[in-house]
């Protein structure tokens, strides 16, 4: 099953690639990973997607922690988080579809970013599945080009 | 000795630090990126620079030193070629995890990137062979990722770490500050077993009618031999060892069984195939140990002791893990053990009767020689007291079975990444550490070769290392299972008419050497060359050449399942 694993890594040069290696080496599956500084400069979080079966998962986990580099490792699967991903989605514009584009934009809570005679620039926040979605619901007038983050995710607050 | 705040440039900073490492000996070889290194080198007096023939040679000899010592070995290579020269040596430390800092030339800081002359960017290339590595960008970190690397390398599951020094940083100056203690945020290994699992796995162990200890490497690298044969022997639990394990036991003592796994001991595989309760410690279930995992210690509960908490439920599934030091696990079975045990007389004797059904034996004829024969003789004359390195193929499994190894740190052997090429340049570092036992290295011609440049370093020091080359004129393990599984096709193994004269190899570099064919000659050999100290010496045994090692299980078979003989048996040669 898909697992959502937050780790809190020291903000070096070749951390992410030490990381990534560690994956491939091992066989693991990386479906995504996102980094970016925290609120200490030394510190960055890594949101990272993976599938496996739990023996994976935990071996998985093991040998993030192994890493030097690697300060915390969380499961963030089977506790309460946030995850959102976002996407940038460039549309083919024509006067006949241009209505229609921006109600369905208006569905995903997405915002244009960018707009020329022949094509449009989105931007949509949600979850990964309201991602998947909208690429599956734009799809039909055209899509040009997309880039998604991957997901970032943090643990819920307790109180 | 500088004292702390004096300016120093980045050469005169690495000396001080590895001064403060207790450094005896650097296995080295200059370059291009480390002149500023040897410049101060040569007036350093306190440590020992080993000049090498080869970067793969350093990194052997610093990992034969460190396994014999249970010192970390260091290695100082220059760039590009340099650095690339020590991955196999490297991998082969992180494999069997012994502690090892290499220490690597780099480009001018300002160059790194552009393709510059000698540049490899060995950080990323060794970054999956290595605990961890460190590029040093500014001469004011360098003091400080020294002590790092030292740390890392030697605290938890021991390994190699490398260090990247550029140029322009081993010139700069700074003002030397050195700081003992190590705080890394993200390198906490448990050491301390958890109390409720320790009182869970001795009242297993109490319970159990048919226990056997497997123990590996982490016995001997924590120190824990002597905890090990209190419980065996308190608890009359059978013990055997993995390739890296051996001496962590006494192998003369009745409860030890032998190694397990692919050449290991029939009794011993069919123990662990019948145990009621399997107690691994410092041991990773690697698949040359396990065979078929589906079919390995089926009948078991299992335990599993580790410092790496990666190793628990890798490749087996355990019933109860107990992540932490092996020393601080069997001690605190031990005290935790209560008074009343089962009887295991009756389990011991049905071992007893596995070990007579299928023992190791072979027979000696008086004109032809055999390795066993060989291997035999030499654990006899040296009373299973000498440092046996050895190099990989055949000769290594025979001196596994035969060689009875009676202490920690006895045999230094590439298990994990089978190195040929390792045993001589590793017996050369073991030689540079022990002072007061016999080092021996047992080799195969083949690999031999691979490395047989470093023998001008044993003799420049004179080093009364023992060359053992059990030579057969084949790459006899990869011959054997061409005989076995492929057919019979000896694609490539046959060395008879390309091997050099091996004595006459030896005495070119400086060596003295002898040969011999048959029984008697090899048992004097054996002598003269134990009572030979002035240098080293190398015995060309003459041994039978198509004998294969038994018992066998087949990869991916079940250790339950061995092969005792050959499929279809034709007269030796
Ligand atoms: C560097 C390297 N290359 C290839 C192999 C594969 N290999 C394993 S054992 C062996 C044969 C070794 O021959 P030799 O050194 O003569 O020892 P013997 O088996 O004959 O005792 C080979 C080629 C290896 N282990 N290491
Ligand atoms: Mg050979």
């Amino acid at each position: 099953m898909k697992h959502l694993i937050s780790v809190l890594v020291e903000n070096k040069f070749g951390t992410l690639n030490r990381v990534a290696a560690m994956f491939s080496a091992r066989g693991f599956n990386l479906e995504s990973i996102s980094i970016g500084e925290t609120e200490d400069p030394e510190v960055s979080r890594m949101t990272i997607v993976t599938r496996g079966e739990d023996r994976i998962i935990s071996q998985v986990l093991k040998q993030l922690n192994r890493l030097v580099d690697t300060i915390k490792v969380t499961d963030l699967t089977h506790q309460p988080h946030v995850e959102r991903e976002l996407l940038l989605m460039s549309l083919k514009l024509s006067k006949t579809t241009q209505h229609e584009i921006f109600e369905l934009s208006n569905v995903f809570k997405g915002k244009v970013v960018d707009i020329k005679q022949k094509s449009i620039t989105i931007e949509i926040v949600g979850s990964p599945d309201k991602i998947n979605t909208a690429i599956d619901m734009f799809r039909p007038f055209g899509i040009r080009e997309l880039a998604r983050s991957g997901a970032v995710a943090i643990h819920r607050g307790d109180a | 000795m500088h004292q702390p705040g004096q300016k120093l440039n980045g050469s005169e900073i690495f000396f001080e630090c590895l001064r403060r490492e207790h450094v005896e000996y650097i296995f080295g070889y200059p370059g291009g990126s480390l002149l500023k290194v040897y410049e101060t080198l040569h007036d350093v007096e306190d440590i020992k620079h080993i000049l090498v023939r080869h970067e793969q040679g350093a990194t052997h000899m610093a990992e034969g030193y460190a396994r014999a010592t249970g010192k970390p070995g260091v290695v100082l290579v220059t760039s590009g070629p340099g650095a690339t020269n020590t991955v196999t040596g490297i991998a082969n430390a992180y494999m069997d995890s012994t502690p090892m800092v290499v220490f690597t030339g780099q480009v001018p800081s300002t160059l790194i990137g552009n393709d510059a002359f000698q540049e490899a960017d060995i950080v990323g290339i060794t970054r999956p062979i290595t605990k961890h590595n460190f590029l040093v960008k500014d001469v004011r970190d360098l003091a400080p990722t020294i002590r790092k690397a030292f740390y890392l390398a030697t605290t938890g599951r021991p390994g190699p770490v490398l260090v990247d020094m550029p140029k322009d940083v081993l010139a700069a100056e700074c003002a030397f500050e050195w700081q003992e203690g190590v705080d890394i945020r993200g390198f906490k290994p448990t050491f301390k077993c958890h109390a409720n699992q320790v009182s869970r796995a001795a009242k297993m162990i109490a319970k159990a009618k048919r226990p056997v200890l497997y123990v590996g490497g982490g016995v001997i690298s924590a120190g824990a031999s002597e905890a090990l044969l209190k419980l065996a022997v308190e608890q009359q639990i059978p013990v055997t060892m993995t390739l890296q394990g051996l001496g962590a036991f006494p192998g003369d003592n009745p409860l030890s069984m032998g190694m397990l796994g692919m050449h290991g001991t029939y009794w011993a595989n069919q123990a662990v195939s019948h145990c009621d309760l399997l107690i691994a410690v410092g041991a990773r279930f690697d698949d040359r140990v396990t065979g078929k995992i589906e079919t390995f210690a089926t009948q078991a509960l299992k335990i599993h002791n580790d410092i790496d908490p990666t190793n628990v439920d890798k490749n087996v599934k355990v019933d109860l893990p107990v992540v932490g030091d092996a020393k601080d696990f069997l001690e605190s079975i031990l005290a935790e053990m209560p008074k009343s045990r089962e009887d295991r007389a009756e389990w011991l004797g049905e071992i007893d009767a596995w070990r007579r059904q299928c023992p190791l034996d072979y027979t000696v004829e008086a004109d032809s020689l055999k390795t066993e024969f060989v291997i035999e003789e030499v654990s006899r004359q040296t009373n299973g007291h000498a440092v046996i390195v050895t190099d990989v193929g055949q000769h290594q499994m025979w001196t596994s079975q035969y060689y009875k190894f009676t202490e920690p740190r006895s045999i230094i052997t590439s298990g994990g990444l089978g190195t040929m090429g390792y045993g001589l340049p590793a017996t050369i570092g073991a030689a540079f550490g022990i002072h007061d036992r016999p080092v021996v290295t047992i080799c195969g011609d083949g690999g031999l070769m691979m490395n047989i440049q470093e023998l001008v370093t044993a003799v420049h020091h004179k080093l009364p290392i023992k060359i053992f080359l059990i030579n057969n004129q084949y790459l006899g393990m990869v011959r054997q299972w061409q005989e076995l599984f492929h057919k019979e096709k000896y694609s490539f193994t046959d060395l008879e008419e390309s091997n050099p004269d091996f004595v006459k190899v030896a005495e070119a570099f400086g060596c003295r050497a002898v040969s011999a064919d048959n029984p008697e000659a090899a048992s004097k050999a054996i002598t003269d060359a134990l009572a030979y100290n002035d240098g080293p010496i190398l015995v060309d045994f003459r041994v039978i050449r198509k004998d294969m090692v038994f018992p066998m299980v087949p990869a991916g078979g079940s250790i339950s399942d061995m092969l005792l003989a050959r499929l279809n048996p034709k007269t030796m040669v």
